[in-house]
């Protein structure tokens, strides 16, 4: 067993890091208040390659392993989980899916410009009366022939106005159920599509959220990732990585609270001292580290067994659930530690603390990992 | 035109640093290693010209003295855009040596511009780009805070006491840069640590050098107080402290 990084793994989180604190952290606070989308930050983030880091070089990805990624998110969700939020959605749901699933054609004209980070990708399942039972798609693609005729509504659709390439789950063959649904690649500016305003969110307010309503828009037949009714097996396969990505950023949000905790601790005084000499500080710090590290390990592990070409679905949901919930608790103790500062913008840790409410929320609540998992454990 | 940047192997400048041995080596067991951040800056503003330059600008190339633990710090400069690399594999004991070696390795082969930082940040002896250019038999240009390529000329800018002077120099030469030069160190991209698996690291063995200077000990400086916060509110007691305790007005 190996528990070192290589020296490129080690090369890309040092990367990441040198990109958040540099580009980042700076206005991370302002554009949260503000809820101003990242623009720039975004195409820095692009130039560097971390838009579609684990594509395959031939379709202009970086070609990393998801070590790596794992990495990267955690360094670029310590300081900004508005930024982390849309390379993990680019990256593992969206590159991730159209590489795995997608024709050639479809690879060269949306694979490329995405994992160049030119455009950027938004993942529409989730519809207002559908969020966690996915198999529950209201949305209907009906078949024309040589295209889907889409009407209906998506709720929740992160970098739904930002982004420009869309993958959208619709029900072709409701009598079918969750076999009767498509995956299709669509187009953001296709005549019919509108956005609901914009979502006024408690944390990752710089990363925009829309509803997207669909009005006769007519989507070639070509534009259909895999075989008719594949959809929600595709949904499901690209929410299993995507579950990965969104873990570590839970653990970064947990870990740039820890980072922030220790820092604080060590300056501020009480009663004569450092409140890091306090057993009632010393010992809440312990406890934080250590969950931090364990969610590390989770994340390290299943980012490996997919790296490895493993069965990693059961490992990403206890990434994700584990993560998402100690996040919660360390950020909550972070602003505990800050006490007053803590409470207001300028120390971060509130705002970590409203980000990691969020990773217990999408991409599977922690209630469904606890399905998943224990179904896994329990099928046989 | 071909570019040479020397490029020193210095631990993170937020290491602790701790000695060995009676004080009498540095301890290096767990430090993070970095490129010299007056190098970093060195490369990136070498990257800059030759992105600029149209073609006119072949190659810049990175040169490292030291051991195979200081690979992936010359990995890194390929990863941020270097061509290709050279490692002296010799152990750096002292600036003569190292300039030495430089100079030995790079002779003869055809290098317009060679840029040194300043100093490292971890000796800080601040000799080798000038030892270097002797060695060589070329001109060095010290304190440069900015360099210019224009019409193929090379137009280098010094900060002296009251101003800064432009200074044109033939080629080949060294410069010696100072802060200035580039504005922020460039982070690798994924494509440029993709690419620089494949990039040329060629090892030298060294030349005999005789040592100039030994180190006979080291000491740390005096541990920086401790950090007092004052409210913001409460401008009266920190102009106080600034007055009685820190003694700065």
């Amino acid at each position: 067993m190996n528990f070192d990084f290589t020296e490129e793994q080690i090369m890309i989180r040092d990367a990441a890091r040198d990109f958040a604190q540099r580009e980042l952290l700076d206005d991370v606070i302002e554009r949260d208040t503000k809820a101003e989308f990242p623009t720039k930050h975004v195409q820095t983030m692009s130039e560097l390659g971390f838009m579609g880091m684990m594509v395959d070089p031939k379709y202009d990805g970086g070609g990393m392993d998801t070590v790596s990624y794992v990495l990267a998110m955690e360094e670029i969700s310590k300081i900004d989980s508005s930024v982390s939020v849309i390379m993990s959605v680019n990256n593992s749901l969206i590159c991730y899916t159209i590489e795995k699933f997608g024709t050639e054609e479809q690879k060269e004209k949306y694979l490329k410009p995405l994992a160049r980070g030119d455009k950027i990708g938004a993942f529409l399942l989730s519809e207002p009366e559908s969020g966690s039972d996915a198999t529950m798609q209201r949305i209907i693609a009906e078949d024309k022939g040589d295209y889907y005729l889409v009407n209906g509504i998506k709720n929740w659709i992160t970098s739904a106005n930002s982004g420009s390439i869309y993958i959208l789950f619709a029900q072709t063959h409701p009598e079918k159920k969750h076999r009767g649904i498509n995956a299709l690649i669509v187009e953001k500016d296709t005549p019919g599509i509108s956005l609901g305003p914009h979502e006024d969110k408690m944390g990752m307010r710089s990363s925009d959220t829309h509803s997207v309503m669909f009005t006769d828009v007519k989507i070639p037949k070509e534009n259909r990732l895999s075989e008719d009714g594949f959809g929600f097996k595709i949904a499901m396969k690209a929410l299993e990585a995507g579950r990965l990505g969104i873990a570590a950023q839970a653990l970064g949000i947990a870990a740039g609270a820890l980072e922030r905790a220790i820092q604080y601790s060590k300056e501020r005084k009480a009663f004569g001292t450092e409140i890091a000499n306090h057993q009632a500080i010393a010992f809440k710090i312990a406890d934080m580290a250590v969950k931090v590290e364990n969610a590390k390990n989770l994340c390290l592990k299943a980012a490996w067994l997919k790296d490895n070409k493993k069965p990693f679905a059961l490992a990403s949901s206890m990434a994700k659930l584990y993560a998402a919930d100690i996040a919660m608790e360390v950020t909550t103790e972070a602003v505990q530690i800050h006490g007053g500062y803590g409470y207001v913008k300028e120390y971060h840790v509130e705002r970590l603390m409203r980000e990691a409410k969020l990773t217990q929320i999408y991409e599977g609540t922690s209630e469904i990992q606890k399905i998943v998992i224990s179904r896994t454990l329990l099928r046989d | 035109m071909k570019i040479l940047i020397c490029i020193s192997n210095v631990p993170d400048t937020t290491t602790k640093i701790r000695f060995a041995e009676n004080n009498t080596r540095f301890d290096s067991q767990g430090v993070q290693w970095i490129i010299n951040p007056w190098d970093e800056l060195a490369l990136t503003r070498a990257l800059e010209l030759k992105e600029a330059s149209g073609g006119a600008i072949e190659k810049v190339s990175v040169i490292s003295v030291g051991p195979q633990s200081a690979e992936p710090t010359i990995r890194k400069a390929l990863a941020i855009g270097a061509d290709d690399a050279i490692r002296v594999n010799y152990e750096p004991t002292d600036a003569y040596g190292v300039a030495f070696q430089i100079a030995e390795a790079v002779k003869g082969q055809g290098y317009d511009m060679i840029i040194a930082g300043i100093e490292s940040s971890d000796y800080n002896g601040a000799a080798i780009g000038g030892m270097l250019a002797e060695f060589l038999g070329v001109p060095s240009v010290s304190s440069v805070s900015a360099i210019n390529v224009e019409d193929g000329n090379i137009v280098l800018k010094r900060e002296i006491d009251g101003g800064s002077e432009i200074i044109g120099t033939q080629l080949p030469f060294v410069a010696v840069i100072q802060k200035g030069v580039a504005l922020e160190p460039r982070i690798p991209s994924m494509r440029g640590i993709m690419m620089a698996r494949k990039k040329p690291l060629n090892v030298v063995e060294p030349v005999a050098v005789d040592t100039m200077t030994e180190f006979v000990s080291y000491k740390l400086p005096p541990a920086k107080a401790a950090c007092k916060m004052v409210d913001p509110e409460n401008v009266k007691e920190l102009i106080n402290l600034l007055h009685t305790e820190a003694k700065v007005i």
